[in-house]
């Protein structure tokens, strides 16, 4: 060989090209396979959204069921008071609102889904949270009164698994069925408690092990659902 | 770069290649490397078997990239080399299960990222691929992924018997879950007490799996016992 291949020279100009060439493979495949991992993303909204309404869907059926159940012209978007403002329920992405530091909680939009259930208009209200590791979320949907809890579904990103994790199972969630978000029109919080008396009226029974992950579901719900509690009321007067 | 060897493509030094570490040298069972994701992800088949496959593309394809690469590379900074061509393709095999196969890239998790550190990766770049060329490096990688791959099978294959009652995802047992609000009863065996047993579903299950598969390995080939 010509060159010595322990030079400094060598070395430098070695990795230089390295670098340069893996970067350029890797940042062609992020972007070649982007469209495709954000069609997975809507996908999965719609299954979420679904999900809170006792929907099962697969990743094929989604789309369909999804334009079978939501009314898309009567979604609306809110602001932070509760008023309607412009835009399209589904365009909003409130975990990178949540998320993004530069947006501050009063600039926050909150997208309120409308669904029709065998002629019953129910509503779907997207919400968004910290968990212990990683951020959380859920869907919570509430009946034509518009106070009584239809359905709920969570989800997180890396919670514990045994513990936290267990957020996503039947056995917590279902639990939401038997609330309501607000009483005679004022909004009502939701307690994820510690004590077993989940059975009583506004407290469900918290995972656990989990108790931080509750807690985070817990102010999650309290933050989101006082939003549309105060558009309900300008509803109904 | 096979028309070059003056051996035959399967001769009976490459076929030992890939067969040596299924059992006599396998990766897991007895250098004891990659548990840790083999404790992590086999819970259930499909998980087991689309890790194995994420593990197979890195080592082969890295194999034989660091193998071309191997009269090149500068010695002093050839870990970080070996660890670049690791990396990038673990990025690559990550991109790719989320955009075809989300559900298991949700599933897996950390644990594709964390390829990288298994260090069956890294021993097979450095001790191998390093050293041989590209065709050899290539079948060394996939026996060893392969050795690696069938524990996660075999481990996996029991946990989700007999942790989720299930194979593959099809319920074995019947119901386990009732749901009475639903009217969903318990089926099958669990309508007669039967019970998941959800120890199986945590980690150290899977090291008492392994060591079994060791033991039952070291009582059939007693070469492998040390003094």
């Amino acid at each position: 060989m010509k060159y010595d291949k322990n030079s400094n020279s060598y070395t430098i100009i070695f990795s230089v090209i390295l670098v340069v060439v893996v970067g350029a493979a890797l940042a062609a495949v992020a972007v070649g396979l982007k469209p495709i991992q954000d069609a997975n993303g809507v996908i999965k909204k719609k299954m979420d959204i679904l999900s809170a309404l006792g929907i099962e869907s697969t990743r094929k059926t989604a789309n369909d069921l999804y334009d079978q159940y939501i009314l898309e012209e009567e979604s609306i978007v809110l602001n932070t008071k509760g008023e309607k403002i412009e835009g399209k329920a589904f365009d909003i992405d409130i975990q990178k609102e949540f998320r993004d530091k530069k947006i501050s909680p009063e600039q926050r939009r909150f997208p309120l889904y409308v669904a029709n259930i065998e002629g019953e208009k129910i509503f779907v209200l997207p919400m968004v949270g910290k968990g212990l590791w990683g951020p959380i979320w859920g869907n919570v949907a509430v009946k034509s009164d518009m106070s009584s809890i239809y359905g709920a579904k969570f989800d997180h990103k890396g919670e514990t698994p045994g513990l936290g994790a267990e957020i996503n199972k039947p056995f917590f969630y279902e639990q939401f069925k038997q609330e309501s978000i607000s009483e005679n029109g004022a909004y009502k919080k939701i307690k994820i408690v510690k004590d077993g008396s989940g059975s009583q009226p506004g407290r469900v029974d918290g995972i656990t092990g989990g108790t931080i992950t509750s807690k985070g579901v817990e102010e999650m719900l309290d933050r989101t659902i006082q939003v549309y509690v105060n558009y309900f009321a300008t509803l109904k007067q | 770069m096979s028309e070059k060897e003056k051996e035959p493509l399967f001769s009976k030094k490459n076929k030992k290649l890939i067969t040596d570490p299924l059992s006599e040298n396998n990766p897991v069972t007895v250098q004891v490397l990659g548990i840790c994701s083999a404790l992590a992800i086999t819970v259930s088949i499909e998980q087991a078997v689309v890790m194995a496959s994420s593990v197979l593309f890195v080592v082969a394809t890295g194999n034989v990239v660091i193998s071309l690469m191997r009269n090149l590379i500068p010695d002093r900074i050839r870990i970080i080399v070996q660890l670049v061509a690791a990396a990038s393709l673990v990025i690559i095999v990550n991109e790719v299960l989320k955009a075809f196969l989300p559900d298991m890239a949700e599933k897996l998790s950390v644990f594709v990222g964390l390829i990288i550190t298994n260090c069956i990766l890294m021993g097979r770049y450095e001790a191998f691929a390093m050293a041989n060329k590209p065709w050899p490096s290539f079948l060394d990688g996939i026996g060893n992924s392969l050795g690696y791959g069938w524990i996660l099978v075999v481990v996996a294959f029991f946990r989700e018997i007999f942790g989720a009652g299930k194979l593959a995802g099809f319920q074995l047992f019947g119901n386990s879950i009732a749901d009475k609000a639903n009217g969903i009863e318990l089926t099958g065996l669990y309508k007669y007490g039967y019970l998941n047993n959800n120890f199986i579903i945590l980690a150290p299950f899977a090291l008492f799996c392994v060591a079994i598969i060791i033991w039952i390995q070291r009582s059939v080939n007693k070469n492998l016992i040390e003094n």
